[in-house]
């Protein structure tokens, strides 16, 4: 792999030359950081959704991209490309995370499952076939994330994972309604079918939804 | 985000030597807050020193009766162990508040610690900020401070920390144990281990170049009932702007570390000898010499009722 440095000037220096040429010391921009460099190019292979791809790919390239630019699995969105709203949400070997926010080259060898991998519109996973039931979506940008969150989260359930709405911690976990929401609450629905969505989860994990008896 | 080359470390040790050798690396574990920072360029790595790989997600017994966190312990994985929830019980509900299901997923133990400030002005980069551009200015003194730090700043930075977990760690008098580049180890006290900003705000803690941190250990469990109280603008998954860790014993004596307020976890000793005397007392002594702004003056009064929301529920418990 080629390291720092030996890569010719690029257009980011000759710009940063040209700053320090005027000597302005007070660009927020200008702290004395990493030299400019080319892009770094790897190979390396991703498994996803049972099938093993092999990809060359920029270095940088987030697990989001390589799955929608590179791989056209395109059901997982890029909402904020920040953390923040849950629209990019996978499973990796089981666990529910933010692909926006993980580097495809840090993933090789792990299973990676998207929207896809779960269900298909013939053969849909029960949680898909429960946000179609209760009408779990607007708009329907968020629900991949939101479904991929929700398997992912219904299997820290079952591994008796606490969260902030847990009275006990040392108790079993149940998915009462306000746990339920905590536990979601990393997949944002700016169109705010949030109470179909739990509706759905609750359905899909047998237990009872809110405002509704047993 | 800049280019940068990348590489899996084999051990701990070779991790910190190849970070020395490489001023413009930086280690990445989760990566839940480095890629987000690196996206918007206010972290420039050129090159990236993966440590996943190392054999350090192990929470073990330690002989003192103490628990050792291995560095890349999940933050899921920590709240839900056995130990912690029936022993440190203040460390799970910490972590719990903190972020969401994803990314608690990712975030590691160190990473948490190592977490940067979430100040609006560290993270727009058209703006002026010691912190990201030393030398720039402060754009927060003057400007929008209401999340902002009331104590423990200075006249170049009032940016908080913004972990939950290291409150609790530092109410628990936890120990972060590193590797440094020549193999050599390092115990320092959390109390030590994050700095305050002085006219170095882009110095966040005691980390010399290249060095990692391998575990997190706790001392033998001091029992006692333990809560962690934080409030925010929304029920969940937003940072504090007030929290409380709290662990108070039957005869009323206790300690607490309170977060959103400082530049690192906030803890007085004085503070805590006043417990038995009430949330006034405590506020007293934890807020001596501090500095608020006209927006976040608010928090020191927050600060108190919530001390005392905390010691109501342990009361009640």
């Amino acid at each position: 792999m080629q390291g720092p440095g030996d890569f010719e000037v690029s257009r980011r220096d000759v710009l940063k030359l040209g700053a320090a040429a005027t000597a302005v010391p007070l660009v927020a921009k200008g702290q004395a950081g990493s030299p400019a460099e080319a892009p770094v190019s790897t190979q390396l292979s991703l498994n996803v959704n049972g099938k093993v791809h092999a990809l060359k790919l920029d270095t940088r390239t987030s697990l989001l991209d390589a799955l929608r630019d590179h791989l056209q699995l395109t059901g997982s969105k890029k909402g904020c490309d920040h953390g923040q709203c849950g629209a990019c949400t996978v499973l990796v070997n089981g666990r529910r995370i933010n692909s926006c926010l993980s580097l495809a080259v840090m993933h090789a060898g792990d299973k990676i499952t998207t929207i896809e991998g779960l269900g298909t519109p013939n053969k849909m996973h029960a949680m898909q076939a429960a946000f179609v039931k209760h009408d779990g979506f607007q708009c329907g940008y968020c629900t991949p994330g939101q479904i991929c969150s929700a398997v992912g989260m219904l299997s820290e359930v079952k591994a008796n994972v606490p969260s902030h709405a847990t009275t006990d911690l040392t108790a079993p976990c149940a998915l009462t309604n306000p746990e339920l929401r905590e536990r979601m609450s990393g997949n944002i629905c700016r169109c705010g079918a949030y109470s179909n969505i739990a509706e759905a989860i609750a359905d899909a994990a047998g237990v009872p939804a809110a405002g509704r008896s047993a | 985000m800049r280019p940068f080359s990348y590489e899996k470390a084999a051990t701990p040790a070779a991790a910190a030597s190849a970070a020395a050798k490489n001023p413009h690396a930086k280690f990445i574990a989760g990566g839940t807050n480095l890629l987000d920072l690196m996206k918007l360029e206010i972290e420039k790595p050129a090159h990236l020193i993966d440590v996943n790989g190392l054999a350090l997600d192990k929470v073990e017994a330690t002989p003192e009766g103490g628990l050792r966190i291995g560095a890349l312990v999940r933050n899921t994985d920590l709240a839900a162990h056995d130990k912690v929830r029936k022993d440190y019980p203040l460390l799970s509900r910490a972590l719990l508040a903190g972020a969401s299901g994803q990314l608690r997923n990712k975030a590691t133990t160190a990473g948490n610690l190592l977490q940067r400030t979430r100040c609006p002005y560290f993270y727009d980069t058209n703006q002026a900020c010691n912190k990201r551009a030393p030398g720039t200015g402060c754009g927060a003194l003057a400007g929008f401070s209401r999340q902002l730090a009331v104590i423990g700043t200075s006249n170049t930075c009032i940016a908080t920390h913004p972990s939950d977990m290291a409150i609790a760690m530092r109410a628990l008098d936890a120990v972060v144990d590193t590797v440094q580049p020549d193999g050599a180890q390092r115990h320092v006290a959390i109390a030590d281990f994050h700095t305050l900003p002085g006219d170095k705000p882009q110095v966040e803690n005691v980390l010399k170049p290249g060095e990692l941190i391998t575990s997190v250990t706790l001392p033998k469990p001091v029992g006692g009932a333990q809560v962690y109280h934080k409030v925010r603008d929304r029920a969940s998954y937003a940072f504090a702007l007030v929290s409380v860790g709290m662990i108070v014993q039957k005869d009323g004596t206790g300690r607490l570390a309170v977060g959103g307020v400082a530049p690192k976890p906030w803890r007085v000793e004085a503070a805590d000898a006043e417990l038995p005397r009430g949330a006034k007392a405590v506020a007293a002594k934890l807020f001596a010499g501090a500095k608020p702004t006209h927006d976040n003056e608010f928090k020191i009064a927050l600060t108190e009722r919530v001390i005392e929301a905390s010691l109501a529920d342990l009361r009640r418990a």
